[in-house]
């Protein structure tokens, strides 16, 4: 137990010291400065398609931090050292899992207010959409830290993650951006589940990939 | 195995409390697979390993932060391993690394890190280490000091197994070479 917090520190604390965990947030706002000169600047239009087009920002935002997750551990023996250590694979990722929540949801989250205002969502589309990347991040960053375990090992990994990542996280958008619609009442419920779904995967998917590339 | 080459077949090794191995070989033999299936990180094709008491791997890849100072990095696993900042202290003066103890991990030299992970393991208070080619980058002063510390930790009832193709003293090792005749 005590090893899982003292792995989830020191990822917290890369995350933070490295520049890892400023890049996703500023890639979301530069989607949420770009938008508006797509769309145009009516105030309507972008209302009603923001919600939209965050969820997506946040999702190839969650592609960005992939490359650091898993494989620098791998090559600096970080990973064996766990092992030898007798602290299974399985702790190794629900404690990075942890970690990259917390460097990835809540700075999402913070940018999120901006870039609403940007795209002038309402404060009720605001609350939803915060609601929304609370639960959702929690998936996504579940997610990353699968894809970048499977992909560890791999020449072009980069370009792999994203189309392995993508799919899986399409329930979350599609819910995600569901829920900010007051006519799918039940799409928040979904989105919950969807990430729940990705959590409880993820630890035994992460844990699996990191014992497979030993081989 | 490797792939589908098989790397070696046929050995056995018991080694008592103060006992040591000296694996040797030719590059690419497979010295540096036979410690990681010690340590449990690859899983024999045919027989098993068995051990009684903690171990600590030496590895080739240092497995410490870049950007944290030399002290702090070695606290890290000291404190996994359930030690604090005494055990790296020991580490660090056993391999002369006492000096550079606020330097960050990336200012060190190759030889400078390899004594750092072999810091880590004296420092681990393991009873058995796995040594993965120990002497590399070492210089004379820094390979009497690994021998000697070798020497307490055997004298003290460890057990050290080392794969190497450098000269290391260890006196009375079981000597072990694999892949010999190719």
């Amino acid at each position: 137990m005590s090893a899982l917090f003292a792995i989830a520190r020191r990822d917290l604390r890369r995350s933070f010291t490295g520049s890892g965990w400023l890049l996703p947030l500023i890639f979301f706002l530069l989607v949420a400065t770009l938008f508006p000169f797509a769309i145009g600047p009516d105030p309507t239009v972008l209302g009603r398609v923001g919600g939209g087009a965050l969820w997506t920002a946040a999702l190839l935002a969650a592609l960005m931090p992939i490359d650091r997750l898993i494989a620098p551990d791998r090559d600096a023996g970080v990973l064996d050292q766990y092992a030898v250590r007798g602290i299974s694979e399985e702790v190794v990722a629900v404690a990075k899992i942890g970690a990259h929540w917390i460097g990835f949801g809540p700075p999402l989250m913070l940018a999120a207010l901006p870039a609403s205002a940007m795209l002038n969502m309402d404060m009720d589309g605001l609350l939803k959409l915060e609601a929304g990347l609370a639960l959702g991040s929690l998936g996504l960053a579940a997610l990353a830290v699968t894809v970048s375990a499977l992909v560890a090992g791999l020449q072009s990994g980069g370009a792999l993650a994203g189309l392995l990542m993508l799919p899986l996280a399409v329930p979350v958008l599609i819910f995600g951006a569901g829920a900010l619609d007051d006519l799918q009442r039940g799409a928040f419920a979904l989105l919950g589940a969807a990430a729940l779904l990705l959590v409880a995967v993820a630890p035994f998917a992460t844990g699996a990939a990191i014992r497979a590339m030993r081989d | 195995m490797r792939g589908d080459r098989l790397l070696f077949s046929g050995l056995d090794l018991t080694l008592d409390a103060g006992g040591a191995a000296l694996v040797t070989g030719p590059n690419g033999a497979g010295k540096t697979s036979l410690l990681r299936l010690i340590a449990g990180l690859l899983r024999p094709e045919a027989g098993r390993v068995e051990m009684d008491g903690r171990l600590a791997f030496g590895a080739i890849e240092p497995a410490l932060d870049r950007e944290l100072p030399l002290e702090r990095a070695l606290l890290y696993w000291a404190r996994i391993d359930g030690g604090g900042a005494a055990e790296v202290a020991t580490g660090l003066a056993a391999m002369g690394l006492a000096p550079l103890a606020e330097v960050p991990i990336r200012m060190l030299s190759t030889g400078q890190l390899k004594r750092a992970g072999l810091a880590r393991v004296i420092g681990s208070g393991a009873e058995i280490w796995l040594l993965d080619e120990p002497a590399n980058g070492l210089d004379t002063e820094a390979r009497g000091r690994l021998e000697s510390a070798i020497a307490d930790h055997r004298a003290s009832g460890g057990i050290v197994i080392a794969a190497t193709h450098q000269p290391l003293a260890l006196p009375d090792a079981v000597e072990m070479t694999i892949g010999a005749a190719g």
